[in-house]
């Protein structure tokens, strides 16, 4: 990437990116594929969210799944840590509580392919605000 | 297999567990048996919806109808009305307690969720390694509105019309700041970033840096072409390896990207950043403290005035901001001065991320609009207290601050309504405690910190502190009076007084809040020699009511020392001078034949 020389230039990359133009991992997925977002700040990552992850990236291919696996900080879930959010195309995102490698296998199982929901599921309770 | 159409949620959160959460889902899965819909219709259980005074809740998705007060009777109805017939359920329906109307579905409840997140918005949802992935979400606008259509009065305008105050625990106004920065001239400036963030229990800094690191690199050069800096500096704690590392890789992709360095973005208009590493001292969050530690020199306060803005990192005006306060700083340019203010309360605007931590279900950060009360943060939010304990306390403020009480619960939570009732916002943990908790031991727990993490410059708070928790350790020990109680107050008054900086002129306010608020707990301390919680354990002992044991042995098998002797079938005894009051004998009884005194 080129060093961006004026705000034309952040604002066209920021719809590139948006539009999936460019690719980028963590976009809307398109359809057919997943988007999980494991949750890895220090307090996820403390209660096993790397295992989680490294489950999900070998699993998700091994499965011949499609889609991306995205870390990003924790939501603020402690109480339920660690957290993954998993959005199917099309669909609002998901958010899974306690997850360990065992939970995550019934999520790829049930949710993932075939749109079934398993228990732990946390609710979102805030509103956010989008720039 | 096919697909399952609808989906019935269930809360399993603590609260509606208790009310019979799990019959619920038993009772759905029957009921649809019965009609035969266990293939179309799945029932899960999810963790709670924030909606506990209503619970237990039940909701129906993908449409998402929400049910609330459900019992296991009330299964039949929803199967048969709603899922067979399509028909809500109304007399369930969740009502708004302001309106007096019911909720058709959860796109309706929206508002009523308490929660509303403006500096934690990427928080989860970003990658903090990918700079791309902080542009499509809107990082870096703000900056180039800012570098490209705004004078740095302009900009600092909107901030102190926004009414955004400084979030480290002050409460200093962030445009007022910025505007002394700017005023002061000088060949050089610094745009510092305080997080070094020391409150036991508090870790919102450390989320927001992990999460979303763009967000602070953005404000701060924002900062910087306000006050007419091009040097930025983070002071972080090296106790926070990860957000060390993810801030490194954020500033090596702006600088990458061109949004950090020489000439940002083409508007000739030059800030860089560095990291500085503190070794995890409480004093040097204190701003001055903090700058004497990046210099190379110890972390220790000095008397302000001057205040950094005039003369602070190597002699030059510095403009030191909290991670949080900086995370607030690129919406604000963004959606206006307006926006924000009319979010929270007459002189607190905005909202307020803390940590919920202690006796509470639902631990972990949540962020709120200014204004909202500790009962909506504690009872809705946090899912009220675990094992249907009473709610005795809340601790804000960390170590500088106080316990808030029940008859504080409806306050409105901000900056000056948390100082009336004794405590302080400071970075914004709250600890809740519950009926087993001691204050006299709470109090001495944090003086033990602050006595611990003075930095020894100025003899009230080094001295003082000190005699402070001795005190303390005196009445817990059970050889305090009355007069001690008096000895106290008079000590913390002069240790706030004559302190040099705010460690000391808030470290004795967990013993003054606690003193007024729990007054009734420190005289069973010294009058009667008691801990009503059962804490202090020089002051209780556990004994075995004679009628209640059944020699099961189970006590004496568990007991660490072997204080506890009887034969089988025979009540037991405690030899006190043995017992190390750990109270494994205590939770291991089944026929409450231990009991505290």
């Amino acid at each position: 990437m080129k060093t961006l020389k004026s705000t034309d230039e952040l604002v066209k990359l920021r719809e590139d990116i948006l539009s999936g133009k460019r690719p980028s991992d963590n976009s809307y997925p398109a359809p057919g594929r997943v988007r999980i977002r494991v949750h890895m700040g220090t307090s996820g990552i403390a209660s096993g969210a790397l295992d989680v992850y490294n489950f999900l990236v070998t699993e998700l291919e091994k499965r011949n799944i499609s889609g991306t696996v995205i870390r990003t900080g924790d939501m603020g879930y402690s109480f339920a840590e660690p957290t993954i959010e998993v959005t199917r195309a099309g669909e609002e995102p998901v958010v899974f509580g306690n997850v360990d490698t065992f939970r995550a296998d019934e999520i790829i199982e049930k949710f993932i392919k075939n749109g079934e929901l398993t228990d732990g599921i946390i609710p979102a309770n805030f509103r956010t605000i989008t720039i | 297999m096919s697909e399952k159409i609808i989906k019935l949620m269930v809360c399993s959160g603590k609260n509606c567990s208790r009310k019979q959460g799990d019959d619920i889902t038993d009772a759905l899965k029957l009921e649809l048996e019965a009609v035969s819909l266990e293939n179309k219709v799945q029932v899960v259980r999810t963790a709670c919806f924030g909606l506990c005074n209503a619970g237990p809740v039940v909701k129906v998705w993908p449409e998402g109808t929400i049910y609330t007060g459900v019992s296991p009777d009330d299964a039949a109805e929803i199967v048969n009305e709603h899922i067979l017939k399509g028909r809500k359920v109304e007399r369930l329906l969740y009502t708004d307690p302001a309106t007096g109307k019911k909720i058709p579905d959860e796109k309706s409840l929206t508002s009523l969720k308490k929660q509303l997140r403006i500096v934690l918005r990427n928080c989860g949802i970003t990658d903090p390694e990918n700079v791309e992935d902080a542009i499509a979400h809107g990082a870096y606008l703000a900056l180039a509105k800012v570098l490209t259509e705004m004078q740095p009065e302009d900009a600092i305008k909107i901030i102190k019309d926004s009414g955004l105050r400084g979030r480290g625990g002050g409460g200093f106004p962030t445009g007022l700041k910025w505007e002394i920065a700017r005023k002061n001239q000088s060949d050089e400036k610094y745009v510092v970033c305080n997080a070094d963030e020391g409150d036991p229990g508090a870790f919102m800094d450390r989320s927001v840096l992990e999460g979303d690191p763009h967000a602070v690199l953005e404000a701060m050069a924002i900062c910087g072409y306000c006050i007419g800096s091009s040097n930025g500096l983070i002071y972080i704690r090296a106790e926070y390896p990860l957000a060390v590392q993810r801030l490194k890789i954020a500033i090596t992709q702006a600088r990458e990207y061109g949004l950090l360095g020489k000439n940002i973005i083409g508007t000739g208009f030059d800030f860089d950043i560095e990291i500085r590493y503190g070794a995890g001292a409480f004093v040097c969050g204190e701003e001055t403290a903090l700058i004497h530690s990046m210099e190379g020199l110890r972390g220790e306060p000095t008397v302000k005035p001057p205040y950094p803005a005039q003369s602070g990192f190597r002699g030059k005006p510095t403009n030191v901001n909290n991670v949080e306060t900086f995370a607030c700083v690129s919406p604000i340019i963004l959606k206006g001065a307006d926006w924000f203010s009319s979010i929270g309360t007459q002189k607190s605007k905005g909202t307020k991320v803390f940590a919920l931590a202690g006796k509470v279900n639902n631990v972990g950060l949540i962020e709120v609009p200014m204004g909202t009360t500790l009962r909506e943060v504690i009872f809705e939010i946090g899912g009220g207290l675990p094992k249907d304990k009473k709610f005795k306390a809340v601790q804000t403020g960390g170590p500088s601050g106080g316990c808030l009480t029940e008859k504080h619960l409806d306050t409105p939570i901000d900056f000056d309504n948390l100082v009336a009732a004794g405590s302080m916002m400071g970075s914004g943990g709250m600890i809740v405690m519950d009926e087993v908790d001691c204050m006299v031991a709470v109090a001495k727990y944090y003086l033990d910190f602050t006595v611990e993490e003075s930095c020894g410059k100025c003899a009230p708070c080094r001295i003082g502190n000190k005699r402070l928790h001795e005190l303390l350790e005196h009445i817990s020990k059970g050889h305090g009076t009355r007069a001690d109680l008096d000895r106290l107050r008079n000590m913390s008054v002069v240790i706030k007084d004559t302190s040099l900086c705010g460690l000391g002129q808030s470290s004795p306010n967990p013993v003054l809040s606690t003193l007024d608020n729990f007054m009734d707990e420190y005289i069973a301390h010294v009058d009667a020699k008691k801990c009503p919680a059962g804490k202090c354990r020089d002051l209780m002992q556990y004994l075995i009511v004679k009628e209640n044991c059944v020699g099961c042995t189970a006590c004496a098998r568990v007991c660490p020392v072997n204080a506890i002797s009887g034969e089988r079938k025979e009540p037991h005894l405690i030899n006190q001078s043995v017992c190390i009051k750990c109270g494994a004998c205590y939770e291991k009884c089944k026929f409450d034949a231990i009991i505290i005194q």
